[in-house]
């Protein structure tokens, strides 16, 4: 029996792959006219970091998204290269506060820092390493699953209307469209996300930066070829539209910071969209007769939606799972 | 029980709402503390209905808001963003922010009394984020404010109470007016030490949100501000230098 999954981002694609890999049939459908920043995973810093996000997020956070690293691996093109955390000269106390809520890092000094990223060298004397981290860049990596649906006979159908073939499809429906599916679900909420694209060849990092900052706190990931994605501001809005001045502002900071050669940068994109969130700001599937809504992944569509997608086949195939809403859950058990 | 015009809290700590892990982790703070006024800012979430699920996960909270006008730097855009407010939250509290210095956030007093005249008269309820300057607290009191809110120490710094003389000033020269200290707490002894001083309530943010456990530390938080005011009303001994044991030595055994 064929599943009709509903969405194109990074939830719809990561649980259409995962679905075909289990054996079910699937079509995928999407509003978009294609490809492109029709989604927020398009603007995704798609960082597979769980230790960082271990110091700030829940615990579930790191440990369903601690197994991504190996599923984007053996499906995309995962940099493997760790990543950084660094604090301005008079912010250091927060980098010894970020170390003591989460493992394993290594302590860095002024040299350590030098030898991993040369520029950053006599920039900061101390820094953490997550030597097991990795980053994808986002829009690649979509089109990686993209290829391997298309290998299973499945390609993406764009410009469908999404309601009214959910309506019509007379199947299980994986509803995965983000913000798309507001109206279904009263607890979902946008919170808002601004970022940059520049472009510079004075600076050259390996692996994503995170800026401990008390105000302003962001990451820089290299994307290669002398660009870099900044991000991201997180504003409880759901307004839409292009990236704020104050956003710039605040991220073009950041960046000089980190080195003031980006002064010199040429700022190449700007965006700016909404992440898909519930209250507790955790992923959640929601049953609702033949519709399984996935949605809710908020900062987290890469690193959560192999672990979210896992869950949606695992309660396909009749198993209890975690993100599986409470309430449903104890519909489902009583 | 200090009345903040009119309303009477059960609880004396006031809970900022922003830089939380997530709404649902600020709710469990809210009711761990036992919270009933909570302040949220409007500028920054955009008052323009962008703002609107956020907001009425606020007021599912079913706790007094107290607005707040954090972020601006004139009292043009106080004023306006007050009135946004008060649209919004249909209350005529708000809480006056008119920040004069970037890296310090100190307020800009002088723009402060004004825009506190200007609301005043509009019918609102100002709850002015000021410094301990008792002749701007004064102006503000001329200026319609029945309530104010000296800081502890810079937003966010944790420092605690930096100007504990200029506090208990403060408080020694406005004894009937309701004064809560707002921002620069870290530690719930910090809290502890405003309501020692006197103080009506205290209102923190950052001490709680950014806390490795925030429920914990909401907990511990109205403890300490319990705790104080508790101590405050037992009328505490004044530190001296002479020893004074707690049980008499006299006819005691002398070896």
């Amino acid at each position: 029996m064929t599943v009709l999954i509903a969405g194109a981002g990074v939830a719809g694609l990561v649980t259409a792959l995962t679905l075909v890999e289990a054996g079910h049939t699937v079509r995928v459908i999407d509003r978009a006219s294609g490809f492109g920043a029709d989604t927020c995973s398009w603007y995704s810093g798609a960082m597979l970091s769980p230790w960082i996000e271990a110091a700030t997020q829940e615990e579930i956070v790191k440990r369903r998204g601690l197994p991504a690293i190996e599923w984007w691996a053996e499906r995309a093109c995962v940099k493997r290269m760790g990543s950084l955390v660094v604090a301005p000269g008079r912010d250091t106390a927060e980098l010894t506060r970020f170390a003591r809520r989460t493992e394993a890092f290594e302590w860095l000094d002024g040299e350590d820092i030098a030898t991993l990223e040369p520029d950053l060298a006599g920039r900061f004397s101390k820094a953490l390493f997550f030597a097991d981290e990795g980053h994808l860049d986002p829009r690649e990596a979509m089109v990686s699953l993209m290829a391997r649906l298309a290998a299973q006979g499945v390609t993406i159908e764009y410009e469908t209307d999404l309601s009214g073939e959910i309506a019509s499809f007379g199947g299980t429906v994986v509803d995965c469209r983000g913000m798309g599916a507001k109206a279904d679900l009263a607890d979902l909420r946008g919170v808002r996300g601004e970022m940059l694209v520049v472009k510079t060849h004075d600076v050259a990092l390996s692996r994503p930066v995170r800026l401990l900052h008390p105000r302003f706190p962001c990451y820089i990931v290299p994307r290669g070829d002398g660009r870099f994605m900044v991000g991201a501001t997180q504003v409880e809005s759901e307004r839409r539209g292009p990236i704020t001045a104050q956003g710039t502002v605040d991220l073009l900071n950041a960046l000089y910071a980190l080195h003031p050669a980006f002064a010199e940068a040429e700022v190449l994109e700007t965006g700016a969209d909404l992440r898909p969130a519930f209250p507790d700001n955790l992923p959640r599937i929601v049953q609702d007769g033949r519709v399984i809504h996935a949605n809710g992944l908020f900062r987290h569509g890469f690193l959560l939606s192999p672990a979210l997608a896992e869950d949606v086949a695992g309660l396909l195939a009749g198993q209890t799972v975690e993100f599986l809403h409470e309430t449903d859950r104890q519909r489902a058990s009583a | 029980m200090t009345s903040f015009y009119g309303f009477e809290p059960a609880s004396r700590l006031f809970l900022g709402t922003s830089q939380y892990p997530s709404p649902k982790v600020l709710e469990d703070a809210v009711r761990a503390a036992g919270v009933d006024v909570v302040t949220v800012s409007l500028r920054r979430e955009g008052a323009d209905g962008a703002g609107q699920a956020f907001f009425d996960l606020i007021k599912a909270l079913d706790v007094r808001v107290l607005p707040n006008t954090a972020g601006c730097h004139g009292v043009k855009e106080a004023v306006t963003t007050a009135h946004m407010a008060r649209e919004v939250f249909g209350t005529p509290w708000i809480k006056l922010e008119v920040i004069g210095e970037n890296d310090t956030l100190c307020p800009d007093v002088i723009a402060l009394v004004e825009a506190a005249r200007i609301l005043s008269e509009d019918g609102f309820e100002v709850f002015p984020y000021c410094t301990e300057d008792l002749v701007i607290a004064d102006k503000l009191l001329a200026a319609g404010c029945e309530v104010l809110m000296p800081w502890g120490a810079p937003i966010g710094t944790a420092r605690g109470l930096n100007n504990e003389y200029g506090l208990r000033s403060l408080r020694g020269h406005f004894p009937d007016v309701p004064l809560v200290v707002d921002a620069g707490i870290g530690l719930p002894s910090h809290a502890a030490r405003a309501m020692e001083l006197g103080y009506d309530a205290v209102l923190l943010n950052s001490a709680v949100a950014g806390a490795g456990d925030p429920v914990g530390m909401a907990k511990a938080m109205a403890l300490a501000v319990e705790a104080g005011a508790l101590g405050r009303q037992a009328d505490p001994l004044d530190p001296r230098d002479m020893a004074v044991p707690s049980t008499p030595v006299f006819g005691k055994a002398m070896l």
